[in-house]
């Protein structure tokens, strides 16, 4: 592999996202919903998970703008209503929530953070070179067992070493 | 202004024919031959479902007043479905419902790829989640055809048999009538006549592997774009739309 390879790729619409953030007039509320996690997998936060695309504040008013993982995920409903308490609680009551579809939300877009969260949970993300290491163990040798898991956005493996059997977080 | 309508008029077709399809598929949950085909084909009906209501919610917006993806789906009558009949049909055995997944999927891949340049850039956001989720279909679903077309005797005499029914509701995929030929001239539509040869390329190249036979000149059934549907959608809707039809309003 060259060195040109091996330096990491970042997603160009990602990179627009984290300046959407840190060019922002309102970081607090940015922070308050980092309470909010993924229901399902609650070791992630929605910023993490790259589901939260913006907000923003014009006077009391405050819009946060969301972009589905996949189309039909139940879990989004209740990120909606974990948005409106997280802000409620933080005495913000003046919310609506959008929902975004393009970009396309893809994979590319879960920070190092959040996959390293992802594996210390025992979901497994597929590393840039495409192989799948046994988040128990750490072997490279798996198997698939069914194209779809537990949640929508899982593929359920084994590892050929360990035996255990794990999540796979899918590549979308 | 007339074009506004058919662009409603064309969405919820579009939404029409992901929401017959995902119930369809939903009808396997937990009666699927084993857990992990259970949990794949519900998973796949979801991702029909979840179709329906990103274009059922686009046409809400464009339709105003009190309308929600939810008048769409459980406020209509069998006529008012404008469906490809192909997605009503029963889900028949495990052969059947693989065949049409494998026919819709090829589809339905050509259909979002060509959507994705449409000059409506909600459907083309649409298009850009939905193609990623019917790539993963596509894939599944002609595993299954290797799998059962290789396996045994029984399982390649169900995918013939699965072939020679649906065939003749496979034509109606690219027929076109003139509201959606005007929006494929505005650049909205997909014009699904030039997803034929490949489509029909596709299919017969799959086919031919396992020894399965495209039957040949077939008259085709067509009808749903018009509201005329098979004896089988009523009962489909009945259950589908019950609950909103005796307590309507009903939420969770």
């Amino acid at each position: 592999m060259s060195i040109v390879e091996q330096i990491p790729l970042t997603n160009a619409e990602n990179i627009e996202r984290e300046n959407r953030r840190s060019n922002s007039s309102c970081l607090e509320i940015w922070s308050v919903l980092d309470q909010v996690k993924d229901p399902e997998i609650p070791v992630i936060t929605i910023w993490e998970l790259g589901v939260l695309q913006n907000v923003t504040r014009s006077g009391d008013h405050v819009t946060v703008t969301i972009t589905p993982t996949y189309s039909g995920c139940p879990a989004m409903e209740v990120i909606k209503e974990d948005i409106l308490v997280a802000l409620s609680s933080a005495g913000i009551n003046d919310v609506v929530v959008n929902t975004q579809l393009a970009p396309a939300w893809t994979t590319d877009w879960l920070s190092s953070k959040a996959k390293a969260s992802l594996k210390e949970f025992g979901i497994a993300t597929i590393n840039s070179d495409n192989t799948i290491v046994c988040p128990q163990c750490g072997c490279s040798k798996t198997n698939q067992i069914s194209e779809f898991g537990s949640t929508y956005c899982k593929a359920l493996y084994q590892c050929l070493e360990c035996h255990e059997a794990f999540d796979l977080f899918k590549s979308h | 202004m007339g074009t506004e309508i058919s662009v409603k008029e064309y969405v919820v077709r579009l939404g029409d024919d992901a929401l017959i399809l995902g119930h369809r598929l939903s009808e396997w949950c937990r009666n699927a031959p084993f857990l992990e085909e259970d949990l794949a084909l519900s998973n796949v009906a979801l991702d029909f479902i979840g179709r329906a209501s990103m274009f059922y919610t686009y046409a809400a917006e464009l339709s105003g007043q009190d309308v929600t993806e939810d008048t769409f789906a459980y406020q209509r009558d069998c006529r008012d479905f404008k469906n490809h009949l192909i997605h009503e049909l029963p889900r028949g055995d495990f052969a059947f419902t693989m065949v049409r997944q494998y026919f819709v999927d090829v589809y339905s891949l050509a259909f979002m790829t060509s959507l994705l340049e449409s000059s409506d850039s909600r459907l083309a956001a649409i298009a850009g989640k939905a193609i990623k989720e019917s790539e993963y279909h596509h894939r599944r679903s002609e595993e299954w055809m290797m799998r059962l077309g290789e396996s045994t005797q029984e399982s390649h005499r169900r995918l013939q048999s699965a072939v020679d029914e649906l065939w003749r509701f496979t034509g109606e995929l690219f027929d076109q009538d003139s509201p959606e030929r005007e929006l494929v001239a505005n650049g909205v539509a997909v014009d699904t006549r030039a997803l034929e040869a490949d489509w029909n390329q596709a299919i017969t190249a799959t086919m031919s592997k396992i020894s399965i036979e495209i039957p040949k000149d077939e008259l085709q059934v067509t009808g749903g774009r018009e509201g005329k549907h098979t004896e089988f959608l009523g009962f489909l809707l009945s259950e589908l739309q019950f609950l909103q039809r005796t307590y309507p309003g009903l939420e969770w």
